[in-house]
């Protein structure tokens, strides 16, 4: 393992197989994203591979959420190239959308709706046929079952994030943008939700962690980016030991080597 | 088309349940009939004079419903949702505009009686002005939707809706006023050049119908 301020070497694990003329999940070369003069997101770049997790670390303001957003084209990219499922970003984004899931530090559900309602509204926008089946499965898998039919403002953190996960992964997406999925879950919930967001089931995913060590367990590649929005790692996740998950999080400016 | 439905059908939904838009903006004409009647200090009013109280009042009480009509989508993602979703984000465009049409037709359905009740000899005016209102009410959506959507994603929304919005509105306040006022002349209902005011009328609206279609797209995306 290199120093965690410099360059970090791991080594490689074999390189998995994959089918012939199998285009990535994302490919995305010299990205970057202002806000005004802030520069969010600088020179990043990472290939996800379907069916593979990448999890992407680092401190707060590094710019995770942002690469998040760009990837769920709801932010442009300023400068770069980017390809989700096949789509040129953002000009193909109408081709992309419907296909991603996403969830992040909002839940995207209205509040003066129920948690039924507002799953049936994003079933009616993604034009889901057969739905009602759907919508209750999810709601019992994620223990909200019971929780159905009240309003998603008398919810807790905790239950509006269960809600969101089921919006999120509603529309059977081929790609899950997950932005810090278990905040506000207790470990009980975090399992309800792991058949629906976790890695299982040959989900392409993309997962925004605080948590370094946790993130490497799950996960086929890392993305680690600065505080200032640079890439401090990216590569296979195989093979890196949780000192060397420490010491990639310590080299993007977040502590904890 | 179904997006829209499902769209409109919220919005109309949370309406119901929440009475934020309507009754505020019910409320708001009620009392300024009252600072007319006394303001002015006439039990009876006609002609221009009349269909300017109107219009005032109705067209005021629309901001209120136009300031709130993208409260939802900003504070509870609702801007993400639908652009998550493979809909044309223009369908979110309309179905704000036909709820605002929704909301003002109510408005009016109830403050069209009190402004008679409060200013008028007759109720013989009243078919005719709620036909000039929902030509107006077609302007005042498209514009109100473009706005608003416009505001929404500023700091400065509260201050943004009416600044930017009631300068677009003059031309609707001079046609609806212009066909209202021979309706509410002193005789009776006149329907002389009331035409030529409604051409003008569904001229604005198809325009601004035009222009909201054309930029929302921009308005919603990053």
């Amino acid at each position: 393992m290199a120093s965690p301020t410099g360059p970090i070497e791991v080594e490689q694990p074999p390189a998995r197989p994959e089918p012939a003329g199998a285009a990535p999940a994302v490919a995305a070369r010299g990205l970057r994203r202002d806000y005004g003069e802030r520069v969010a997101l600088r020179g990043v770049g990472f290939e996800l591979e379907r069916g593979a997790t990448l999890a992407v670390i680092g401190p707060n303001g590094a710019g995770k959420t942002t690469l998040l957003r760009v990837l769920a084209t709801l932010l442009r990219p300023t400068a770069g190239e980017l390809r989700v499922l096949g789509c040129e970003l953002p000009r193909e984004a109408w081709r992309a959308r419907g296909r991603l899931g996403y969830l992040g530090h909002a839940p995207l559900l209205y509040r003066d709706l129920t948690v039924a309602e507002n799953l049936r509204l994003a079933a009616r926008l993604h034009r889901l046929a057969g739905a009602e089946a759907r919508i209750e499965a999810l709601l019992a898998q994620a223990g909200l079952a019971e929780r159905a039919h009240e309003l998603v403002r008398n919810l807790s953190a905790g239950l509006a994030q269960r809600a969101a996960a089921c919006r999120a992964v509603l529309h059977e997406p081929e790609l899950l943008l997950l932005d810090e999925p278990l905040a506000h879950l207790d470990p009980e919930a975090a399992a309800r939700l792991e058949p629906l967001i976790g890695a299982g089931g040959g989900r392409t995913r993309v997962v925004v962690s605080h948590d370094p060590e946790a993130a490497l367990g799950e996960a086929d590649r890392v993305l680690a980016l600065t505080a200032s929005g640079t890439v401090a790692y990216e590569g296979p996740a195989a093979g890196l030991s949780p000192g060397d998950a420490r010491a990639i999080y310590a080299a993007t400016g977040g502590g904890g080597a | 088309m179904d997006a829209f439905r499902a769209i409109l059908g919220k919005d109309l939904r949370v309406e119901l349940r929440t009475l934020e838009s309507v009754p505020a903006m019910l409320l708001f004409a009620v009392a300024t009939f009252v600072l007319f009647r006394y303001g002015l200090d006439r039990t009876s009013l006609a002609g221009g004079l009349a269909a300017g109280v109107l219009l005032a009042t109705i067209l005021f009480a629309a901001v209120l419903g136009i300031g709130r009509l993208f409260v939802a989508e900003r504070d509870d993602g609702g801007f993400d949702a639908i652009r998550l979703a493979p809909v044309d984000p223009t369908a979110l465009w309309a179905a704000k505009a036909a709820a605002l049409v929704i909301y003002l037709a109510v408005l009016e359905a109830l403050a069209l009686p009190l402004f008679a009740i409060f200013f008028l000899d007759g109720a013989a005016a009243l078919p005719p002005l709620a036909g000039v209102l929902l030509l107006a009410d077609a302007g005042l959506a498209a514009t109100g939707a473009t706005v608003s959507a416009m505001a929404a994603r500023s700091r400065a929304r509260d201050l943004l809706v009416p600044l930017v919005l009631l300068p677009l509105l003059v031309p609707v306040m001079i046609a609806a006023a212009g066909a209202a006022e021979p309706l509410l002349a002193a005789g009776g209902p006149s329907y002389s050049g009331v035409g030529k005011w409604l051409a003008v009328l569904g001229l604005y609206d198809l325009t601004f119908i035009a222009v909201g279609w054309a930029v929302f797209d921009f308005l919603v995306e990053d």
